[in-house]
């Protein structure tokens, strides 16, 4: 943690990253991006203070540059080929394993929701929950998406016509600002579910709890590259996930209205798909629309004859 | 499926397609199912112990730089003579494997021993010559004394289907190479396809190249199991089609049932050499494997079977000591050479 | 083959992974216990010798098994899909991480060799319970209208052929679809079972949601016959898949039926043919040709049946054929005596009626039973070899000349399991697996399973899906 935070420890810190009842001083984590599978402070070597609900200071995040989205683009594309041509059962099996070392994980991930959204433990621990089996929802998924989305079409005449959903390529989210983790989630999995690979903005004011997850992700045999997380201002970011012509369908999730239309002309310039959907509730049982919005319907016809 | 004799096949460039696209067709998944399957064969003890004498005995010991120095050569030809100073019942390799200015080093050093020198020759590795100059480039290895040339077709003329005009260099290379066994390096990192494999293996085996060789080892990816399953199956197949070889012979894999494991042998046995990437004793045991089950126990001689490397060496000299002391040898215990 | 070059070492599996016990009790509403029926010893079929004693289900363990089942129903199918299919995923989970115990006890217990138990019958078993558990949260995607609910109780029995296999096959599409079971395992081969009962019990399944019976026909038949089951699903022969019928008529009991097949692999001139002949070996040779779907009836066509042949005869030359647990072993024993002595009741029909029979050079072991790979060649489709499901490893050869004459004989039979396609011409792939009448058919392939794909028959083959999506419907009051 950089030194001048150190002013502001002791007693007044919340209890995820506070000192225990004992003398022992804890050690502390120092929160950094996560691309291509590492996890690097900033190339700006910028870092802002992240506060609590409560206005506590928790710790500073990184925050990244233009330039960190560059290279998540970049290695959300190189994974692309591996991670969409992966079997969907074997995508299936990494998702569950997130949800296995989520779940390890628990009571540090309802401490740091807690802190970040000022909710009682009791609330918090519910959305940790709540996210621990979205992962293994969307885990199910990822080898039935393809038979209830695609299927035969019965056209008129000696060809075999089948269609299947395809992964879009490189998905740009930008996370809720509200549900630092269950919404993190939430959006994240069901765009890596379908084989796509992910530049993800996390909340601007509650990214502690995603630095948290790249963690997770990064011991859940996920590939390098395939989820890459950045903290920082969502403003300075997402204007470069919208332009970039290397991404091919961005989610506005944790954008405010306000911001969308700019962000809409942005993404014009390479047709990107956006997925801007109005005020979710991240409780309720989350469908299939974060499925489809990130997948390409692909048709095949093949001649039958000797 | 086509049978046709010799010179049939090989009058035009037509003809030559028709043959090389009517041999059967290559499932890529069927054919790295069964590569794989191979490779969960479990050989254990004596079985190991033999095939890593065996390996050893087919090595050959390359060194193919830009940096390559006579020094480096004849260091490199101690060690295929005598891979392990302190334990003469290591046998030596197969052949040292050098660059054409450098086999008269080789040839120098390793006089008086069974250890061949082989030089890659015709514009190794890109093969982007005029046929002259490759023809010079392998007069140069042979009158320098070398006992094997290996040579790399024109893939660019493979690729664009100007089959004769590999077929003629290659009739032409064997020729310049007199009394030295010609390898015929495919380079199957470049054809792309398993039915390329299998058409360019052909293609070299028809031209008279004494060995199929995978590749250069500048090139990723080099010998594969897929790739070696697909050649060795070739030169079963053109064993089996060139019995009785001579006016009635037909040529094709139509004949290719009659020889294989426990069968008496006849037609022209010719060899297999996998290059590059091969660097475990665990990978080259797993090849033996393939060879003794896909073409059968004929190839299982370094004669006729190859394996070019040069870091595979100390690993199966690693495994040998372990298999003798029943202790994990570290690298410190065999040479660097 | 004594003189060969390369002799490959015995590279026996330990049989001490199995955790073999003495004794294995059946499950019932959460418990493990004696049955009141008879204490049977199961046999390894590589030597005789007994591998275990079982003490086998009466009909008042069947009673108090369906009346667990029933009990557990409500509770079980009223959790919410997403808590149910985390219990499966917990079974998945488990059969993984126990992969090589449960693979050296199926191989003891069975004769599979265990290459295969390792690499399939384990895997594909997790990968079912696996698949199935996604699908616990999502039946309302699953094309049976938008909120399907489960059956009740599901009475379930199950071949010898692939023991653990079968029992996930039955019991993972059950439990995610929300109904309670009672399994039946094959008399000969009940261990994995009921070691499955233990991962169960460890997964903490409530008592009554899976109940495993071991025990001989009698038991089948109480379980058929017992009325408060409410769905019979049952894989084995087609002559107790009709007995079957037989006893459910007039009742409201549902029924998925998984029965035999004569499976014609067509390889057609243009094949791929150095794949066909590995496609051929795996389709018949597999579990020692005991499948349902195997690839029995080999169809060439007469301009490459000698090539082929003759490629396929020395390909066999290369099968090692002995102890179940070497790892190198490619067929293993068959698995008890009765079904030996069909195997070569038919065979020497088969040599009767005029067919040539051909094996390849192979010692088999004093002890155990054992039949070499075979092959028989000038077959006619009136042999009984040609019509008759021998489920061994024994393949019959015919030809024909036209893709017409090969639709005809592929379908000249009771049967319609499976069918393979060997040809390297994609539109006639299609065009002929649209006049198969067949459940499943393989292309430039053959015996491939997935818990994603339906596998199930036509005609006498049996009726219902399992597997994939469609594999639900025979669980879902739709």
């Amino acid at each position: 943690m950089p030194d001048s935070t150190s002013d502001s420890t002791s007693d007044s810190m919340p209890h995820s990253t506070s000192d225990s009842t004992s003398d022992r001083l804890r050690v502390r984590k120092t929160y950094k991006l996560y691309i291509a599978g590492a996890f690097p402070r900033s190339e700006s070597g910028r870092s802002y203070p992240v506060r609590s609900a409560t206005g506590e200071l928790l710790a500073h995040a990184a925050q990244a540059s233009r330039k960190d989205l560059r290279d998540a683009v970049l290695a959300a594309r190189k994974a692309f080929a591996s991670w969409s041509s992966t079997t969907a059962y074997n995508r299936g099996q990494v998702l569950y394993r997130v949800a296995e070392m989520l779940d390890g994980r628990r009571d540090q991930f309802v401490g740091e929701v807690s802190d970040a959204e000022g909710v009682s433990t009791k609330a918090a621990a519910t959305q940790v929950d709540h996210a621990i089996d979205r992962w293994v929802y969307y885990a199910g998924w990822a080898d039935k998406y393809a038979q209830v989305a695609g299927g035969t079409n019965p056209v008129a005449g000696p060809y075999f016509n089948f269609s299947l959903p395809e992964p879009t390529g490189v998905v740009g989210v930008l996370a809720p600002q509200d549900s630092s983790l269950l919404g993190l989630v939430s959006v994240l999995a069901p765009v890596v579910t379908t084989g796509n690979t992910a530049v993800v903005v996390t909340s601007e004011d509650r990214p502690l709890p995603a630095a948290s997850l790249a963690e997770v992700l990064a011991t859940s045999d996920l590939p390098g590259g395939v989820v890459n997380l950045l903290t920082g201002v969502t403003a300075e970011l997402s204007p470069w996930l919208a332009g970039h012509r290397d991404v091919n369908a961005i989610d506005l999730t944790g954008v405010p209205n306000a911001d969308r239309k700019a962000l809409q002309i942005a993404a014009a310039d390479n047709v990107k798909r956006v997925y801007a959907p109005g005020p979710v509730d991240w409780s309720a049982d989350p469908g299939t629309s974060r499925l489809s919005a990130f997948v390409e319907t692909k048709t095949v016809w093949h001649p039958i004859g000797v | 499926m086509e049978h046709a004799a010799l010179h049939d096949i090989t009058r035009d460039d037509s003809s030559l397609r028709r043959f090389l696209h009517g041999l059967p067709g290559v499932d890529q998944v069927g054919a790295e199912g069964r590569a794989a399957g191979l490779a969960t064969r479990s050989i254990k003890t004596t079985a190991k112990a033999w095939a890593i004498d065996m390996a050893i005995r087919m090595v050959d010991l390359t060194t193919l730089e830009g940096a390559d120095t006579p020094g480096k050569v004849r260091s490199l030809c101690a060690k295929a003579a005598r891979p392990d100073p302190s334990d003469a019942t290591v046998p030596a390799v197969a052949a040292v494997c050098v660059y054409p200015d450098l086999v008269e080093t080789a040839v120098h050093a390793l006089r008086g021993t069974p250890v061949g020198v082989a030089s890659v020759a015709t514009a190794f590795p890109s093969g982007r010559a005029s046929l002259e100059t490759k023809l010079h480039d392998v007069r140069d290895a042979v009158g320098a004394g070398a006992t094997e040339i290996d040579m790399v077709i024109d893939r660019g003329a493979f690729l664009a289907g100007r089959y004769l005009q590999v077929f003629d260099e290659i009739v032409a290379t064997k020729a310049a190479c007199g009394d030295a066994h010609l390898k015929v390096i495919l380079e199957t990192g470049e054809l792309a396809t398993l039915d390329n494999v299998r058409r360019a293996s052909w293609l070299a085996l028809l031209a008279g190249g004494d060995f199929i060789k995978t590749s250069t080892g500048k090139v990723t990816p080099a010998a594969t199991p897929p790739v070696a399953l697909v050649m060795l199956e070739a030169v079963r197949d053109f064993a089996a089609a060139t019995i009785g070889y001579g006016a009635t012979a037909t040529i094709g894999p139509g004949a290719a049932a009659t020889i294989g494991p426990g069968r008496d042998l006849a037609g022209e046995i010719r060899g297999v050499k996998l290059a590059g990437g091969i660097r475990t004793s665990k990978e080259a045991v797993r090849y033996l494997v393939m060879v003794n089950e896909v073409a059968g126990d004929a190839w299982l001689d370094p004669r006729r079977f190859r394996f070019g490397a040069s870091s595979l060496l100390n690993d199966l000299l690693l495994q040998r000591h372990k298999l003798a002391t029943g202790n994990y040898d570290g690298p410190d215990y065999v040479t660097v050479d | 083959m004594a003189d060969k070059l390369f002799e490959y070492a015995p590279a026996p599996e330990s049989r001490d992974i199995a955790r073999l016990r003495p004794s294995y009790q059946i499950f019932v509403n959460g418990g493990f216990r004696d049955g009141s029926g008879e204490a049977i010893k199961t046999i390894n079929p590589a030597d005789e010798e007994p591998l275990a004693e079982v003490a086998e289900a009466g009909p008042s363990d069947v009673d108090d098994a369906v009346t667990a089942a029933r009990g557990a129903f409500r509770p079980w199918s009223a959790l919410p899909g997403r808590e149910r299919g985390k219990y499966l995923f917990r079974i998945a989970r488990a059969i993984q991480e126990r992969g090589r115990e449960l693979a050296v006890l199926e191989s003891l217990d069975n004769g599979k060799p265990i290459r295969e138990a390792r690499d399939v019958d384990i895997p594909l078993a997790a990968a079912h319970f696996f698949y199935y558990a996604g699908w616990a949260d999502k039946l309302g995607y699953a094309g049976f209208g938008p909120s399907p609910r489960p059956i009740g109780v599901a009475g379930q029995i199950i071949p010898w052929n692939f023991p653990l296999l079968m029992a996930a096959w039955k019991i993972a599409p059950a439990l995610a679809c929300g109904n309670t079971v009672v399994l039946k395992p094959a008399e000969t081969t009940p261990l994995t079972a009921l070691v499955l009962a233990e991962i169960i019990a460890e997964a903490g399944l409530p008592p009554g949601v899976v109940n495993i019976l071991a025990g001989g026909p009698a038991i089948g038949q109480a379980i058929v016959e017992h009325g408060d089951i409410d769905k019979i699903a049952f894989t084995g022969s087609t002559e107790v898949g009709k007995i079957i019928r037989r006893t459910l008529a007039g009742t409201s009991t549902r029924l998925s039926l998984e029965l035999g097949g004569k499976a014609a692999n067509i390889v057609f001139d243009d094949a791929p043919l150095d794949q066909a002949v590995e496609g051929i070996v795996n389709g018949i040779f597999f579990n020692q040709g005991q499948v349902c779907c195997a690839g029995s009836r080999l169809l060439v066509q007469e301009s490459v049946a000698d090539e082929l042949v003759a490629a396929l005869q020395r390909r066999l030359a290369t099968l090692r054929v002995g102890d179940p647990l070497d790892k190198n072993t490619d067929v293993g024993a068959i698995n008890s005596a009765a079904q030996l002595a069909r195997i070569r009741e038919l065979t020497e029909a088969g040599v009767q009626e005029g067919a040539t029979r051909w094996s390849p050079p192979c010692e088999l072991p004093e002890r155990g039973y054992w039949f070499v790979p075979t092959v028989f060649t000038g077959v006619s489709q009136a042999h009984r070899i040609a019509r008759e499901e021998i489920f061994g490893p024994v393949l019959s050869v015919l030809t024909f000349r036209t893709p017409d004459e090969a639709v005809e004989k592929a379908n000249n039979t009771p049967y319609g399991l499976s069918a393979g396609i060997w040809t390297d011409k994609g539109s006639r792939i299609l065009s002929m697996a649209s006049r198969l009448r067949a459940g499943v058919v393989w292309a430039n392939t053959f015996n491939r399973f997935d818990p994603a794909s339906p596998f199930g028959g036509f005609k006498e083959s049996g009726f219902g899906r399992e597997g994939g999506r469609h594999g639900l419907e025979a669980y879902l009051d739709a």
